[in-house]
């Protein structure tokens, strides 16, 4: 074909995009990845027995703040990378500030703690499950989110899988909050933490065959 | 160069609003302007230029949903031009690993004028020694490369390098002969 032509034909009836439609999308995103994840607690895990005594505490909300921070910065890197000229790097340092502050506050907690405590606020009951269950939870929201990303122009397909996967982890740990009981900084320091990374590392296997177009 | 950004960003956002004829003229000025890019990074492949202008047309139409109005247009676009460049050259460079059977081909090709020229095994036995075993294992006998390196000793990157160069010394041997 001629390009001429071809500029004829894309030109012909250009559907007008609104302003916003990329964060749009994943503003949808984050809705549906938490409704995936929130219908597998309730018809998998169960809440937790305490939920309701748990949500006047200061605890489950810094760990729900915690985890939707880092899935925030992940929609803020996503909404970047998803562009061909887009750059990261401020949602990166967003991300690494959240982790570095949620882990030292865990981390001067597990100091303070005498030694009998530290083994029991570190490996609390659920270490064996927690990474694999905020895994699993987010694996829905990253495919979506993967399947969307991949019509937009990541130009960095390894990056922009790992915010997918650091979004959707996000997401995920958030509503995994209302299965687990865990209420010690340390513990979700670490195991949420990991559970957010492994699925951000999983996001960025994936992406990179997936995200080439 | 800042008044075309301006007058390409006023276009891109009349077309993302839907009006047609700004975005065709947009998307043929842009045109003229990827063929200028591709035509100078490309002088090793101008017929595949026109195609790549082509392809980032498209992906500037159907990935137009990604520019943000309240960046530079230019930067966006050539943006998507060099993912497509990049991708292009990754193909190629698929096509152009393989240049050891080309030489085969050309040697396969060639016939030598009775009397005048060398055949194959006097073109064989110019060759150092180990070069002669590694073109004699693979491209007469049949050894892969990983085998044929392991009776010379050497690693399968080692043989392919070396069997590279054996045959390229073998092609202008016979070559010079066959001119002489």
């Amino acid at each position: 074909m001629r390009t001429d032509d071809l500029i004829d034909k894309l030109a012909a009836r250009p559907q007008p995009i609104p302003a916003g439609a990329v964060p749009r999308r994943f503003v949808g995103l984050a809705a549906a990845s938490a409704l995936a994840a929130l219908a597998m607690v309730l018809a998998w895990l169960g809440t937790r027995d305490d939920l309701a005594q748990a949500m006047t505490g200061r605890m489950f909300w810094m760990k729900a703040a915690y985890t939707a921070l880092l899935g925030l910065a992940g929609f803020w890197a996503l909404e970047r990378l998803a562009r061909p000229d887009g750059k990261a790097d401020r949602a990166m340092l967003f991300g690494a500030l959240v982790l570095a502050l949620f882990v030292g506050l865990g981390l001067g907690q597990w100091l303070v703690a005498d030694g009998e405590h530290r083994r029991a606020m570190m490996m609390g009951g659920s270490w064996r499950v927690c990474f694999g269950y905020i895994l699993t939870l987010a694996l829905p929201g990253l495919l979506a989110t993967l399947v969307v990303l991949r019509r937009m122009a990541p130009t960095r397909p390894v990056l922009a899988g790992f915010a997918a996967g650091a979004f959707a982890g996000g997401v995920a740990a958030t509503v995994y909050g209302l299965h687990c009981g865990e209420s010690t900084m340390v513990f979700v320091g670490i195991w949420y933490t990991l559970g957010v990374l492994g699925t951000g590392a999983l996001g960025a296997v994936i992406g990179k065959w997936m995200l080439r177009w | 160069m800042t008044e075309t950004e301006a007058v390409l960003k006023g276009l891109m956002l009349l077309g993302l609003d839907g009006d047609a004829q700004a975005y065709r003229l947009l998307l043929s000025q842009l045109g003229g302007r990827l063929r200028v890019y591709f035509e100078r990074r490309m002088r090793d492949a101008p017929g595949d230029v026109e195609d790549l202008v082509q392809e980032t047309l498209i992906a500037v139409h159907t990935r137009r949903a990604t520019y943000d109005r309240a960046q530079p247009f230019t930067p966006w676009a050539f943006a998507l031009a060099r993912y497509k460049l990049i991708d292009h050259w990754r193909r190629r460079k698929v096509r152009t690993t393989v240049p050891i059977d080309d030489y085969v081909d050309v040697l396969a090709a060639y016939t030598p004028e009775p009397g005048s020229a060398m055949d194959l095994d006097r073109a064989l036995g110019t060759l150092p020694e180990r070069q002669r075993d590694l073109v004699r294992d693979v491209k007469l006998e049949g050894l892969s490369l990983a085998e044929a390196g392991g009776r010379a000793g050497v690693s399968e990157g080692a043989a392919k390098v070396a069997l590279h160069r054996a045959l390229k010394a073998l092609g202008e041997r016979m070559r010079g002969r066959a001119d002489g």
